[in-house]
């Protein structure tokens, strides 16, 4: 059981530190295009560690440059972080039993990171115990979440010094993309992505982000009809 | 222009709140609940299907260029792709994205 928890715990903490690297310019990216807002710094870290949600932070700085009433940009980020009601519904089953202070920990914790993750990490493993599953969950956020913030703090401090030349604006796709490529393992994956792109191209004229969320359920549909078509012909 | 203190203030709190309201959703109030079938199968396919549709218009239209397609972004994406389906690694994945941008920005100014 000790032995269980260490190996948990040391797993979560090696299985994290690939997401460093990727954390670190996207995390910088923020801090920068806070201070380039005219944020000051204890702004754009309330952003990052009340919120924990690059995405949706850009998308709600955006729109505070652009000058939207305060329930646009809130509907509009939001939207953006509506998948992770499916995270917490994916996860319920290994951590709904946890007491309510760690299932809000898990809450507060809870990235596209941690999530892939965990998700891979209890499929392969789904008997381990309840507090192995919580520690490998923590062990990956002790290195994430404090890379997060270090790496928005420096990008808010170097802020506008950072050379025009660099295209930091592209480590946000680079890094979603990166995220997702690597799972591309099935006909069911890529039908998937497949769908999410053609309609949210297709649907991007939607207010709010409505076209994101609407791609995003037609392409979940998509991937689990291909998954039970895929098994059928097994 | 620089948003007033005021207003930014009220953002993170309504987007911190609503954010930590998503996500304790169902590992807050429905936990001790089995899920059917069906939704953990759709489940399986979530960062799947936001992922791909939130990056795309990024990808096409990126906003650094007011919007055009840019060739140096578009080759980045895919070797981005590629990449990380070849090798099945975040990493190598990010450095080959990142290389072919600076490679493509370099290429094309």
């Amino acid at each position: 059981m000790q032995t269980g928890m260490g190996a948990a715990i040391r797993r979560g903490l090696v299985d994290s530190i690939p997401f460093l690297i990727v954390i670190v310019p996207f995390g910088m990216l923020f801090g920068v295009a806070g201070a380039e807002a005219g944020l000051p710094i204890a702004q754009v870290m309330g952003f990052t560690v009340l919120v924990i949600a690059g995405a949706a932070q850009f998308t709600a700085l955006q729109l505070l440059q652009d000058n939207a009433p305060l329930a646009v940009i809130l509907l509009t980020s939001l939207a953006v972080n509506l998948r992770m009601a499916m995270y917490s519904a994916a996860l319920a089953p290994h951590l709904g039993k946890a007491r309510l202070w760690q299932r809000g920990l898990v809450a507060y914790l809870l990235v596209d990171q941690s999530y892939a993750l965990a998700q891979a990490a209890y499929e392969r493993e789904p008997g381990r115990p309840l507090p192995q599953k919580l520690g490998y969950f923590f062990a990956t956020m002790s290195t994430i979440a404090p890379v997060w913030f270090l790496a928005t703090y420096c990008g808010a401090r170097m802020g506008a010094a950072v050379p025009e030349g660099i295209a930091l604006d592209f480590a946000v796709p680079v890094t979603f993309l990166a995220l997702v490529a690597p799972g591309l393992k099935t006909l069911a994956h890529l039908a998937a992505a497949g769908t999410s792109v053609a309609l949210a191209l297709a649907l991007s004229w939607m207010p709010y982000s409505l076209g994101l969320i609407l791609a995003a359920i037609a392409a979940m549909a998509a991937g689990a009809q291909t998954e039970i078509w895929m098994e059928r012909r097994a | 222009m620089t948003p007033d203190a005021v207003t930014v203030w009220a953002v993170i709190a309504g987007l911190a709140i609503g954010t930590f309201v998503i996500r304790f959703s169902f590992l807050g109030l429905v936990g001790q609940r089995r899920f059917p079938e069906w939704a953990l199968r759709m489940l399986r396919y979530t960062p799947m299907a936001v992922l791909p549709g939130l990056v795309a218009p990024l990808v096409l239209w990126p906003e650094a260029t007011g919007g055009a397609p840019d060739p140096a972004r578009l080759l980045a994406a895919a070797a981005t792709v590629i990449a990380g389906i070849w090798t099945r690694s975040v990493l190598w994945s990010v450095a080959a994205g990142f290389g072919t941008l600076a490679a493509g920005l370099a290429l094309f100014a």
